[in-house]
């Protein structure tokens, strides 16, 4: 299975995961086999199968519109690393 | 050289739903911080959306309400991006198979009708709110996962004040039909405007200027009025635009560039595996469709043609729905709409505002109304009695006939009646008399206004005027 060359780095940037050289050198190659693996579909003809946006074929699954009790703030905040004034806190957000 | 601007709008609705898109909580303003939240809706690990019926119905009455294209097959896909108020890291939206798409939306603009054509009108989710401190930010996710509509129209808007109303017909198209209370103070309208100019003539698109994040109509069109003398400016003068999104700060009145498109994200959109793919049926459009209103400019032209109404009046019919359905219970039995409507807008509305009463509360029919105007043409009663009798009516529900009838408000039109009153006038005020002798013709107006009290203003009012210029002529 020929790997396919894949830009570690930007990737891992969208990931905003922060890689080694050692490690980025690893996955980079079990990233390319894995989209190696899936190359193998260009070898099958798919030209009289449909395209799907799903594995299972259903459709329509949808919920009437109903409120339902939300979490206590307390136990919304539980997991926050950091919390006041019932707001979860991060830092300074500049764009 | 001359130059011409291409807008285009990205218009975000918070839909009138009672629960969020995918989750049970309450899509509800102002509520403590992180009160209405959930597993879902927080993001964490484990669980599974639901699409909530209303706003995909809601979507489909969009679409219908813009002549949309409704879909058989649409689907959900995620895009992906860090921001604190997207607590999952991605947003729901749909990327290539929207809900609706391809339609028109035709506005009053300069005298004429405008059309702009819709592209696309896509379900998603909107984001938790932020709240910037001087070292830290903090994050209320009551927000996060409300129903949310893009509105997304071609670039072919001309200029500020078009793209101005433009904002407003949508505005007013999508209150009508119940989508969203569309409450800017609340956020739940948002708009992105995309700005280009380029020389007058030429087909390609200028360098596309993306303006994010406006939360006002009168901003977007300030936001353009800045930006597009900006835009001119660089070009004319050889300099080169390149894409970009800038950010309107409102109180400097600028534009500022927030990223360029080096910097651009790269969304990574892919299908929502948690989602499964929605294709309505026959039924199933047919039961929205049967939610389908007469659109604001539609009815207004109606009003103006069926009823011979100028815009001002049929503009407040348009405004106020149940007045305007109340009229026209009334307008179709009279052959004077326009004095019905003159009632309306003018007693009937203040009343009500006055006496804070609903139309549903309201004690007489329509026709009760036809006949007042009835009575006051037919010279039974005069203008000024019926606001009397209007009061009356307003207050008991009795018809102004029997309220005429029962008060002796009838106007009295028998001159010999008059007659009486007109001497009684003459003999009680002998300077009106000379003075109207010596020439003085408005001094009969004296001479009127005392046999108006004489009969407590149940005198036809014309007829005194004769009876007394004969009178006083020999
Ligand atoms: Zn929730």
């Amino acid at each position: 299975m020929a790997a396919v060359e894949i830009d570690v780095k930007y990737v891992a940037h969208l990931a905003r995961v922060t890689l080694t050289s050692e490690e980025s050198q690893r996955l980079g190659a079990q990233l390319g086999n894995i989209l190696g693996f899936i190359e193998k579909l260009n070898e099958v003809d798919v030209s009289q199968v449909e395209p799907t946006a799903h594995a299972v074929p259903l459709v329509n699954v949808t919920r009437p519109d109903e409120i339902r009790p939300s979490l206590p703030q307390g136990d919304a905040l539980r997991n926050a690393p950091a919390k006041a004034n019932g707001l979860f806190m991060v830092p300074k957000i500049v764009e | 050289m001359e130059y011409e601007v291409v807008i285009g709008i990205e218009t975000h609705v918070q839909l009138k739903t009672q629960s969020k898109m995918w989750c049970g909580c309450a899509n509800a303003f102002g509520a403590e911080p992180n009160t209405q939240v959930c597993p879902v809706c927080l993001g964490l690990p484990g669980v599974l959306p639901v699409a909530n019926e209303e706003a995909l119905r809601l979507t489909t009455l969009t679409g219908l309400l813009l002549n949309c294209t409704i879909a058989r097959y649409a689907k959900f896909d995620r895009k992906n991006y860090f921001y604190p108020d997207a607590p999952k890291n991605y947003q729901i939206t749909q990327y290539d198979k929207p809900s609706t798409f391809k339609g028109f939306l035709d506005f009053e603009f300069q005298g004429g009708i405008a059309r702009v054509n819709i592209t696309r009108a896509h379900l998603e989710e909107d984001v938790g709110k932020n709240f910037h401190f001087d070292r830290s930010s903090g994050v209320d996710f009551n927000r996060a996962g409300v129903p949310l509509l893009e509105i997304v129209s071609e670039p072919e808007i001309t200029s500020a004040d078009m793209a101005h109303e433009y904002l407003n017909a949508l505005k007013e198209v999508l209150t009508y039909g119940g989508i969203s209370d569309c409450d800017m103070e609340k956020g739940m309208v948002r708009c992105d405007v995309n700005v280009s100019v380029r020389p007058k003539g030429q087909t390609a698109l200028g360098a596309k200027i993306e303006i994010k994040n406006m939360n006002s109509f009168s901003g977007a069109r300030r936001a353009l009025e800045y930006e597009i003398p900006r835009q001119i400016e660089v070009v004319s003068k050889g300099g080169k635009l390149s894409q970009e999104t800038r950010r309107w700060n409102d109180e400097a009145g600028i534009t500022e560039t927030m990223r360029s498109k080096e910097q651009a994200h790269d969304y990574r959109y892919f299908p929502e595996p948690d989602l499964m793919p929605f294709a309505p049926d026959d039924d199933w459009i047919a039961s929205v469709q049967r939610r389908v209103v007469e659109l604001p400019l539609a009815r207004k032209q109606r009003f103006m043609r069926d009823f011979d109404l100028p815009a001002a009046d049929a503009q407040a019919f348009v405004w106020d729905v149940p007045l305007g359905n109340y009229f026209e219970r009334a307008a179709q039995q009279t052959k004077s709409p326009k004095t019905v409507a003159n009632w309306v807008i003018n007693n009937l509305r203040a009343r009500l505002t006055e006496t804070q009463t609903t139309l549903e509360n309201l004690k007489f029919p329509p026709e009760s109304l036809v006949d007042l105007t009835g009575l006051i043409e037919s010279g039974k009663i005069s203008t000024k009695i019926a606001q009397d009798v209007f009061i009356e009516m307003f207050n008991s529900g009795e018809p102004p006939s029997a309220i005429v009838e029962k008060s002796g408000l009838s106007q009295v039109s028998d001159v010999d009646a008059l007659g009486k009153f007109c001497d009684e006038a003459i003999a009680s005020n002998p300077k009106s008399v000379g003075d109207y002798r010596a020439g003085k013709v408005a001094a009969l107006n004296a001479l009127k206004g005392q046999v108006m009290k004489l009969t407590k203003g149940k005198a036809n009012p014309n007829l005194v005027g004769e009876i007394l210029e004969n009178k006083l002529k020999n």
